[in-house]
């Protein structure tokens, strides 16, 4: 019924089930609304926050997002500044997760602040000291990017590339694509870097605060590094899930082991800068405000070491490793593991620098204070993810989003 | 984000701050700007549109 | 944010709190809430809820008994300076919604301009800062009680201790009505300052030798919450036990306190 708007060379589920999976997604997606509204209209009594936990599930949800979606961003800068061609065949899809992970991000900021209405007094009466402005300012601006990247994309549509305007304006778009890559990838390194800067100068939380560089402390570097680092295992994470549901191989073998190889020599120096850190962290910044490093990671019922340990040995050293190795990476099972384990590795990175530093009491009097989400956040949580899958399952079905599909899943007839 | 905005500073840290995010608008406006006018005057000038997907 | 006069002659408010005076009795609460306008709930059982401008904490040395101590520690909003007004809170705001006045020593708090981010709660190790959670609604008739001097908040919002802001205003006009530059130590005082009725709070400007804050503040036993920290607060302490000096920081286990 809609087959004139499938890519040519490539074959689709029935609408049928197309529009069956997709109101499932739907409805989960419908349930997020719903939790949205409330939010907006009743205001954050609907979550779990309270004074002690401003910053929780949803600036921890931010964060992961923006981080994994840094795929984007580094990709494109490989293949349009550094000119990793072979990157072309997944570029596509690096940035239409990108984009879903980005409006996610400004939609659960829409969310969490609570004045929604007031949400544009960031941009006019920005204040430039503030990391959060520097955040905003950004991730709105890398956003138009990502949406300038994916319009070509919509452009490519069967039915919508017949018209000889569209057709124009997407191969223009290619042509220049390089200078907003660069553009964007300029954003990037900055948004990033800021929202490594929001828990880093915190000076008056001891857990967050680094030292640092100008302006900008270690922290800022870390993340826009940790970013480009373990972006991409989040674009081959998604790839791997999307040829599992649909049952095709997508992208070649090479385009995905070559990512996967500069993601994990980005990973290991990362985590070697994360390490080198943690170190001069715990043994010189902290205690010269009082801290043991033991103070942070005790007394308390979740907080323990196992997160430091879970973060940087198995969230880190051990996928770095696996991709670094060319036995690994051409492993598809080791591949994987290692993919999902930066994954989860990059997750407690912001989750520890969002939770954990609002968790761990600062006045020696004061207490612990420990937090699980509302169902509201959870759900609100969930909406980006439902509206991410959808996103997905309407580009894959009708744009051409992996050049190889074709090629690599040849129709008989 | 203007410098009509009470809270405007002619300071080192707006001209950075600000000068990166206007430069940043720029090019991100001129360049689409660039794209849609060389769109039309192709376009005007006949060819492409085509019944394709994957090229 | 400017600078605009020469940083001596200008105004630092700033509290001196006597621990060792202080009964624990809440007055200074009660005072701050009702002077300020401070909403409260129906159902204030969830206390990392409730907004509490100056708040009591109860402090003990955690020894068995008999050597069991306690001491009770009002905590209003620091205002802290920081490093050349560079306060935790008034850096990080995004919309300029929280300022450090450096004519008077005030962090200030612009509620029409707050969107509600809780950054600023974020960067406070204090937890001075309180986010309306909530609608403010007052008991019917209680509104005519309400404070004319001081906007109620809305929803969505962070609110904090002013030093009683409105009244610093208030003082000023009056100087100036009677053609006085300046205003007098006593006339410009904060609720809790009045309320408490061991005399445990004294106000003032600590850059104002004729104050009494300025010399307690010099104290032996004066010291500030986390002072490492390069908050640089203007709330003093004073208390003349030891173990309670030391509660307020953090040291490692072998570290020697600069104080002693």
């Amino acid at each position: 019924m809609d087959s004139a708007l499938i890519p040519n060379g490539v074959r689709r589920c029935s609408l049928g089930k197309f529009l069956v999976s997709l109101s499932i997604v739907g409805a989960v997606l419908l349930w997020g609304v719903y939790a949205m509204f409330l939010c907006w209209f009743k205001g954050l009594n609907q979550t779990n926050m309270n004074d002690y936990y401003g910053f929780a599930l949803w600036i921890w949800a931010d964060l992961a997002v923006i981080a994994l979606g840094g795929g984007a961003f580094f990709s494109g800068f490989l293949k349009y500044l550094v000119g990793k061609d072979e990157l072309k065949h997944i570029i596509n899809y690096a940035v239409l997760i990108g984009f879903i992970c980005y409006s996610s991000a400004l939609l659960i900021l829409a969310i969490d602040i609570g004045q929604p209405l007031r949400g544009w007094f960031i941009f006019w009466h920005a204040n430039v000291h503030s990391m959060l402005t520097e955040v905003a300012f950004c991730l709105s601006c890398y956003f138009a990017v990502l949406t300038i990247e994916y319009i070509p994309l919509i452009l490519e549509n069967r039915q919508i590339n017949r018209f000889p305007l569209f057709h124009h304006l997407a191969h223009n778009m290619h042509e220049v694509m390089a200078v907003f890559a660069a553009t964007g990838a300029f954003l990037s390194f900055f948004h990033q870097g800021s929202l490594g800067g929001v828990a880093g100068v915190l000076f008056g939380r001891p857990f967050a605060y680094r030292e640092g560089l100008f302006i900008w402390p270690w922290t800022f570097f870390l993340f826009t590094w940790s970013a480009a680092a373990y972006g991409p295992c989040f674009t081959l994470l998604i790839t791997k899930i999307t040829e599992a549901v649909t049952g095709k191989k997508l992208v070649k073998d090479n385009v995905i082991e070559l990512l996967a190889k500069i993601s994990g020599w980005m990973m290991t120096t990362y985590i070697i800068a994360k390490i080198i850190d943690t170190l001069y962290w715990a043994n010189v910044t902290a205690p010269s405000r009082g801290f043991n490093l033991m103070d942070f990671y005790s007394n308390n019922s979740f907080y323990g070491i196992w997160i430091l340990i879970a973060e940087i040995v198995i969230g880190g050293v051990i996928p770095a490793i696996i991709l670094i190795t060319p036995n690994g990476r051409k492993n598809p099972a080791a591949r994987t593991v290692a993919i999902i384990l930066a994954v989860i590795g990059v997750c407690i990175n912001r989750w520890v620098m969002v939770l954990q530093v609002m968790a761990v009491p600062v006045m020696s009097f004061d207490q612990w204070a420990l937090y699980y989400p509302s169902w509201q956040e959870v759900a609100t949580t969930i909406l980006p993810v439902a509206y991410g899958v959808i996103l997905i399952m309407i580009s894959y079905r009708y744009l051409p989003i992996f050049p190889q599909e074709a090629e690599l899943n040849p129709i008989e007839s | 984000m203007f410098p009509f905005n009470f809270e405007w500073i002619w300071d080192t840290s707006h001209m950075v701050f600000m000068g990166g995010l206007w430069y940043a608008l720029t090019i991100l406006g001129l360049g689409m700007t660039w794209c849609v006018i060389k769109a039309i005057l192709d376009t005007n000038k006949g060819g492409g549109g085509h019944d394709s997907g994957y090229h | 944010m400017k600078n605009e006069h020469d940083h001596t002659s200008t105004k630092k408010f700033g509290m001196v709190i006597n621990l060792d005076l202080c009964t624990g009795c809440g007055s200074c609460m009660v005072a701050c809430m009702s002077e300020n306008n401070v909403p409260f709930k129906e159902d204030e059982s969830d206390k990392l809820r409730s907004i509490t401008w100056m708040k009591v904490y109860k402090l003990t040395n955690k020894r068995p008994f008999p050597e069991t101590d306690i001491c009770y520690l009002p905590r209003p909003c620091q205002h802290c300076e920081g490093h050349d007004g560079h306060s935790p809170c008034v850096s990080v705001c995004p919309a300029t919604a929280t300022d450090y006045d450096m004519n008077t020593g005030i962090v200030s708090q612009i509620y029409t301009r707050c969107f509600g981010c809780r950054y600023c709660m974020g960067a406070c190790p204090y937890h001075a800062r309180y986010f309306n959670w909530f609608d403010p609604v007052w008991p019917e008739g209680m509104e005519k009680y309400l404070n004319p001097n001081v906007s109620p908040r809305m929803r969505g919002i962070v609110e904090k201790c002013s030093f009683c802001y409105h009244r610093y205003q208030a003082a000023k006009d009056k100087a100036h009505l009677e053609g006085r530059k300046e205003i007098e130590e006593g006339e410009y005082q904060t609720a809790c300052t009045q309320a408490c009725p061991a005399g445990a709070i004294t106000f003032g400007d600590l850059n104002n030798p004729d104050h009494a804050v300025y010399s307690l503040k010099k104290d032996p036993h004066a010291f500030r919450l986390l002072e490492k920290l390069g908050t640089n607060p203007k709330v003093y302490y004073v208390s003349s036990k030891e173990w309670v000096r030391k509660a307020g920081d953090n040291y490692l286990e072998n570290e020697r306190p600069a104080w002693k």
